[in-house]
């Protein structure tokens, strides 16, 4: 008996053999990792769990290898914080952030899903992997490929940011810095690989690789007591992390672990990449496709491949999708360090712009708890944020020199402490 | 004649083929051409309105052919097209 019964089509349901398969020959629906609950269900236990490693293999149970895991051995179970600065301004009692700012190795959500793919990929005898990334997925696969002495192809929009180029160099992959937006990276890598034989993790490995997300539900529940929160706020790029967050809410109530999810599902993108968050608005269910302009990088995707499932989920949820202009973006993230001593990227801004605008509206009730999903580090997006901070202060290794600028500083102390101005 | 690449989950329609060569003024009597050619190509890209299927992307030159006129943009000899499943990426 194994935990995976194969692959499926989340359309019109064919089956499929668990191979580096994608899509549905028939329909071009998205395949799926088909489990075999019954099974699973007498290996997997709450005890188990909590006597499992301290990374996201504590829920190997549900997740799509076989064997063991070889990659990432240390991705996942990061912090679950409970903001109480940032949620007294928000006027929030249980604000919590899920901070995968400090995920390992590489400092975003994405070493979660990386981690499953490499696994998978060496399970299924690939020796080379490869990505199409807005930057953070690269960064992991090229980390994670150096541990599992993996050859390594990971393509990139031409214009990102220097932290997220280098974060890949310092591995030694191949970079391919693409002339083009993410979009274009996509499609490009989506035809290389019909010509490769390459494991890349969000296209051919796709249905293993997404399933990684769904630890970041599992996680949350864990953290707060085996309990669903009664709102998560989660960044939208593809739609696929938000569309796995719920799946794993799913699956623990299924498998009895936490009460029936009643959990209100509320999507985040920036206003210059919006396409998921205009169709909610329009109230369509097909996603018209834009051509991203925002700071928020990791967020660029203007022809999301999820776009249509995030929908369904948050609609199904009585959840809400909305967006944040650029300055939303750089104060959620100035909001969130001043606050909780958090440095997120700009999708965290996007979350912490979002979540702030949900609060205004009253739609988080009294005694309800929020998550808030932050994803990716702020030093790695730092151009972003910089003309916004300002300078230090310039002195002289004297103490009157410091006794004149604390003077002079004092004057509007109050506007520069915590990094406002 | 125009340049239409085939992702892999089609090439069993096109004998293998990740290329092909058609004619047509538009993307959708260029599909027409190929499923004379290639019976059944026709119907897994497109619905029985005639509208793309929702996770089928087509390629002009690399542009996306719902900024244009979707499956009515017109195209022209040299031009090359790409079908490429929707479901990538993120």
């Amino acid at each position: 008996m194994n935990k995976m019964k194969g692959l499926k089509c989340k359309e019109c349901g064919k089956t499929y053999p668990a191979a580096a398969l994608h899509v549905c020959e028939f329909c071009f629906g998205p395949l799926e990792v088909s489990y075999n609950y019954d099974y699973i269900k007498t290996k997997i236990s709450k005890e188990k769990i909590l006597q499992g490693p301290k990374s996201l293999w504590r829920y190997q149970d549900l997740l799509p290898i076989e064997g063991e895991p070889t990659v990432g051995l240390n991705a996942g179970f990061t912090p679950m914080i409970h903001a109480k600065n940032l949620g007294t301004e928000l006027g929030l009692d249980y604000l919590y952030l899920k901070n995968d700012t400090v995920n390992c190795l590489t400092l975003s959500f994405k070493d979660r899903v990386v981690a499953v793919a490499l696994t998978r990929a060496k399970e299924l005898g690939f020796d080379t992997v490869a990505c199409a990334s807005t930057g953070n997925l690269a960064n992991s696969v090229s980390a994670h490929a150096a541990e599992a002495r993996l050859r390594c192809f990971v393509f990139i929009p031409a214009d990102l940011e220097a932290g997220k180029v280098l974060g890949n160099l310092i591995y030694r992959p191949n970079v391919v810095a693409v002339n083009g937006n993410y979009d274009d990276v996509n499609r490009l890598c989506s035809e290389i690989a019909g010509e490769y034989p390459w494991a890349f993790v969000n296209i051919n490995i796709r249905p293993y690789y997404s399933e990684g997300s769904k630890t970041l539900a599992y996680e949350a529940m864990e953290q707060l007591g085996w309990r669903t929160p009664d709102h998560v706020v989660v960044p939208i790029a593809s739609g696929s992390l938000l569309t796995k967050i719920s799946k794993g809410f799913n699956e623990f109530a299924q498998l009895g672990f936490v009460s029936p999810v009643k959990t209100k599902i509320h999507g985040a993108q920036a206003e210059g990449c919006s396409p998921v968050a205009s169709a909610f608005k329009e109230n369509r269910d097909f996603i018209k496709p834009v051509k991203p302009k925002t700071i928020a990088k990791s967020l660029a995707i203007g022809n999301p491949a999820d776009g249509f499932y995030a929908l369904k989920v948050v609609h199904g949820s009585d959840g809400l999708i909305e967006h944040v202009t650029d300055e939303e973006v750089i104060e959620g993230m100035t909001l969130l360090a001043r606050t909780e001593g958090v440095f997120a990227e700009t999708a965290g801004g996007v979350t912490i712009g979002v979540l702030k605008k949900l609060a205004k509206k009253g739609i988080f009730k009294k005694g309800e708890s929020v998550v808030a999903y932050i994803t990716g580090n702020g030093l790695k997006t730092q151009e972003a944020v910089a003309p916004a901070l300002g300078v230090p202060w310039h002195i002289q290794p004297s103490l009157t020199n410091f006794q004149e600028a604390l003077k002079a500083a004092s004057i509007d102390a109050p506007k520069k402490e915590r990094g406002v101005e | 004649m125009i340049k239409v690449r085939i992702p892999t989950p089609l090439r069993k329609l096109t004998n293998g083929q990740g290329e092909v060569a058609a004619e047509g003024e538009t993307v959708a009597a260029l599909i027409n051409t190929l499923d004379k050619e290639y019976p059944g190509l026709k119907e897994r890209l497109c619905d029985e309105a005639g509208e793309l299927r929702r996770f089928v992307n087509i390629y002009i030159n690399e542009e996306d052919i719902r900024f244009h006129q979707g499956i009515k943009t017109p195209v022209k000899t040299g031009d090359e097209i790409s079908i490429v499943p929707a479901i990538a990426g993120g």
